[in-house]
């Protein structure tokens, strides 16, 4: 994507100049793409040749071992078709609403208290409490919400002590609590990374608006929606593809807690991809997941840098 | 102008090249190696210094000390030969070996699962070679007996399981089925069951005395398979379900799937079986009926090293005899084949190593760790207790004929499906009707496209 921005706008920009300037300046492209080789070169080689041979594969019958038979579109329709895989695209929405808009709706909340506390003692304490399960494995994060939720772990122990035994449940083996508990680790995951973005926000604002909308006798909400949250447009953009593309690349969480159980009701795209490929013999199959996968991925990230304030780009 | 124009143009040109000279051709021909057909021999000392890469899964208590001390022998025997042993769990195993054996660089030996998602696949790819010609040579035909061979073969194109070419063999036996708390039925005054009547009848006396009768554990989807393989098998009886994994006739919709399935549903509502046990893992549920707090516990026989050493005395085994039958019928077969690969650069040093590994004096090896040997010498009288249940058990199972396969055999996919729709069942997430459907659909998939 780099090089042809850059290619495209050196082609405007040569545009109409004399002969004897052109050639001086293809010496100095050549030039420049020398630079830019190596890592056009490792990207072709890691990214965008493996790239177009999943493509390739996902039209094809394949186990991986054998001969792959030629399958047309076939793959795609199944996706389609397939209830297994139509519900992982299901689930990954769900996962959505947890990883992305969730935290971002908590951060807010919390921002808009913590930004009218200045003075708060050991601010930066919390900060990094908040944001530390995003510097934890993701699997150390997993293993321990395993716990957490597990028919004796945490959650049902509190449960039990405040009296609440008939809540108590078997978290990610219930066919109806699993895809919630295993997203609501994403919501917990995600609103410290929100946090930290917005209360960089926040103190980007000239102190000065907060004080003229006090004199003015805003409450504190008026202060938020007037002032806080037009600030922030460009946080949340960020904070909001950041998250949602997390949410659909899901891998980690659901094959350690769950492997897409209990039935298929937590499986997510990303995990039936490797699934496929790797354990079932799909390669096919699991190629097309991929493929579409990522399509998704880009198109929801360009529509959400549409919402990017043009002034912050 | 042009100058940029043309560097762009190259740059699509250039990777389009590539990645059409990568995939030029489908996915996965002309990778595979064509099978040796050239002489075998048993010389290993004349083979000069050579390293067997190994790869196994006898990560199981009691089966990784016999592996170790057989790898030791066969080393001391032939100092030329180096072993690399690369041992990982089942599930390890299952997914990297399908990666390690289309590389180039291959191991020698690897421990290839039965059926048609693993060894048929492999042999379809040309992956594993055919040991028939080993076979002439140290005679595995005549030590093992008929059944036990036939799981380890397949025809030559890897489309046809129990077919005319060997291509591995194993070391233990492997029969699923109850492992019960002699102390529990005692107190409840009941006999170790050995029919799916007596069983339900042992499992509601439990109940009603309060002692949880079952313990299952099914958040990693596996045990799913075995406790609908030991109920279906001791309802369909062993013909019907041999037909059905091998594909040679029946539905899973027939009455006995059904019936099986509606059976294990009810164990669930009445909560014979542990309670969301989706969601509690297969150790937890081990680890319960461990320490004593359940009355049976279904597994198989590679768990008798670690139940002997929880438990000593007070565990039994057991496995259920169909209505109608004299002799009990279950999942079992034998563990992981043995199989030597076709890149491989020392066949004849392979061959001599999992013969080594296999034979009668590994056996005496495998018992001495408490586990159950392939093929049990026929002057070994085993231990009291445990071990002459699992023992005699194996016994009566292999030679009456009682052996059905492991479910997942039946399609490439059927592990995912089967246990899934287990998960489901047991949650009564579906009818036992929908629940068949659900397999059925998968089968007739795959066996409709042979």
């Amino acid at each position: 994507m780099t090089v042809t921005t850059r290619l495209r706008s050196g082609e405007t920009r040569t545009a109409g100049v004399a002969p004897s300037r052109t050639r001086r300046r293809r010496v100095a492209s050549l030039k420049a793409f020398l630079y830019v080789a190596p890592a056009l070169a490792f990207s072709l080689i890691f990214l965008i040749v493996p790239t177009l041979q999943t493509a390739w594969y996902s039209l094809y019958d394949w186990n991986g071992l054998s001969v792959a038979t030629w399958a047309g579109v076939q793959n795609y329709i199944d996706i389609v078709q397939d209830e297994q895989l139509r519900d992982s695209f299901m689930h990954v929405g769900v996962l959505v609403v947890f990883y992305s808009f969730l935290p971002i709706a908590i951060a807010l909340l919390l921002t808009m208290v913590i930004s009218r506390a200045h003075a708060l003692r050991g601010m930066s304490f919390f900060r990094t409490v908040l944001f530390l399960p995003q510097v934890i494995a993701s699997v150390v994060i997993a293993t321990t919400w395993l716990s957490i939720y597990s028919p004796n772990g945490l959650l049902n122990t509190l449960l039990r002590a405040i009296g609440l035994d008939s809540l108590t449940h078997v978290w990610l083996g219930d066919f109806n609590t699993a895809l919630v508990s295993v997203g609501f680790v994403g919501t917990w995951l995600n609103v410290g990374l929100c946090l930290v973005l917005f209360l960089s926000g926040v103190g980007n604002v000239q102190p000065e608006l907060f004080e003229a909308a006090r004199l003015d006798g805003a409450s504190g909400l008026q202060e938020f929606f007037g002032i806080t949250l037009p600030a922030l447009r460009g946080q949340i953009t960020v904070a909001l593809t950041l998250t949602v593309v997390s949410s659909l690349k899901t891998f980690d969480l659901v094959y350690i807690t769950t492997r897409g159980g209990p039935g298929n009701s937590t499986s997510v795209p990303a995990f039936e991809a490797y699934n496929r490929a790797f354990n079932s013999g799909q390669v096919g199959s699991a190629a097309s997941v991929a493929v579409v996968l990522t399509i998704g991925i880009l198109l929801i990230t360009a529509l959400i840098g549409r919402l990017q304030p043009k002034d912050t780009e | 102008m042009n100058g940029k124009k043309r560097s762009w143009t190259g740059v699509i040109a250039v990777s389009v090249a590539v990645a059409l000279s990568l995939t030029a051709c489908a996915p996965g021909s002309g990778s595979a190696p064509a099978a040796s057909g050239g002489p075998v021999s048993k010389d290993v000392a004349g083979a000069g210094d050579v390293t067997l890469t190994v790869w196994d899964q006898n990560t199981d208590e009691g089966i990784t000390d016999a592996q170790e001390k057989l790898n030791a022998a066969f080393s001391a025997k032939y100092p030329n030969v180096k072993i690399d042993r690369v041992t990982q769990s089942f599930a390890d195993l299952k997914t990297t070996l399908k990666l390690a054996l289309s590389g180039d660089n291959p191991p020698d030996v690897v421990q290839a699962n039965q059926g048609y998602p693993d060894m048929g696949a492999f042999v379809q790819g040309g992956l594993i070679r055919s040991l028939n010609d080993y076979d002439g040579l140290y005679d595995w035909s005549s030590y093992y007996p008929e059944s036990l061979l036939k799981i380890n073969s397949f025809s030559a194109d890897g489309k046809t399981w129990q077919g005319d070419n060997l291509y591995g063999i194993s070391q233990t036996g492997e029969v699923v089925g109850i492992y019960y708390n002699k102390k529990i039925l005692t107190q409840l005054g009941v006999e170790a069951p050995t029919s799916l009547d007596e069983l339900e009848q042992d499992m509601a006396a439990a109940k009603a005395a309060g002692i949880m009768p079952m313990a299952y554990g099914d958040i990693e989807k596996s045990p799913g398979i075995h406790l609908f393989g030991v109920v279906q098998a001791a309802i369909a009886g062993s013909d019907a379900v041999n037909k059905l994994v091998t594909g040679a006739g029946g539905a899973w919709t027939d009455d006995a799937s059904v019936t099986a399935a509606k059976t294990i549903q009810d164990w669930s509502s009445k909560g014979y079986i542990t309670e969301g046990a989706n969601g509690v893992s297969r150790d937890d549920a081990l680890a319960q009926f461990e320490a004593g707090q359940s009355a049976f516990y279904v597994v198989g026989t590679w768990k008798q090293a670690a139940i002997s050493e929880a438990m000593g005395d007070d565990a039994g085994f057991t496995t259920l005899i169909p209505k109608g039958a004299d002799s009990p019928v279950t999942t079992g077969g034998e563990g992981l084949a043995w199989a030597v690969t076709t890149g491989s650069k020392h066949p004849d040093v392979a061959a001599a190593y999992i013969d080594f590994i296999n034979n009668a004096d590994a056996a005496k090896t495998f018992i001495d760790e408490n586990s159950l040997p392939s093929v049990i010498p026929a002057d070994y009288t085993p231990k009291p207790g445990l071990e002459t249940d699992v023992f005699d058990t194996y016994g009566k199972v292999t030679s009456s004929g009682g052996l059905v396969p492991y479910l997942d055999y039946s399609t490439p996919t059927f592990y995912d499906t089967l246990t899934s729709a287990v998960q489901q069942l047991t949650d009564q997430q579906v009818t036992p009707e929908a629940f068949t459907d659900i397999l059925q659909k998968d089968y007739s998939g795959f066996v409709g496209s042979k």
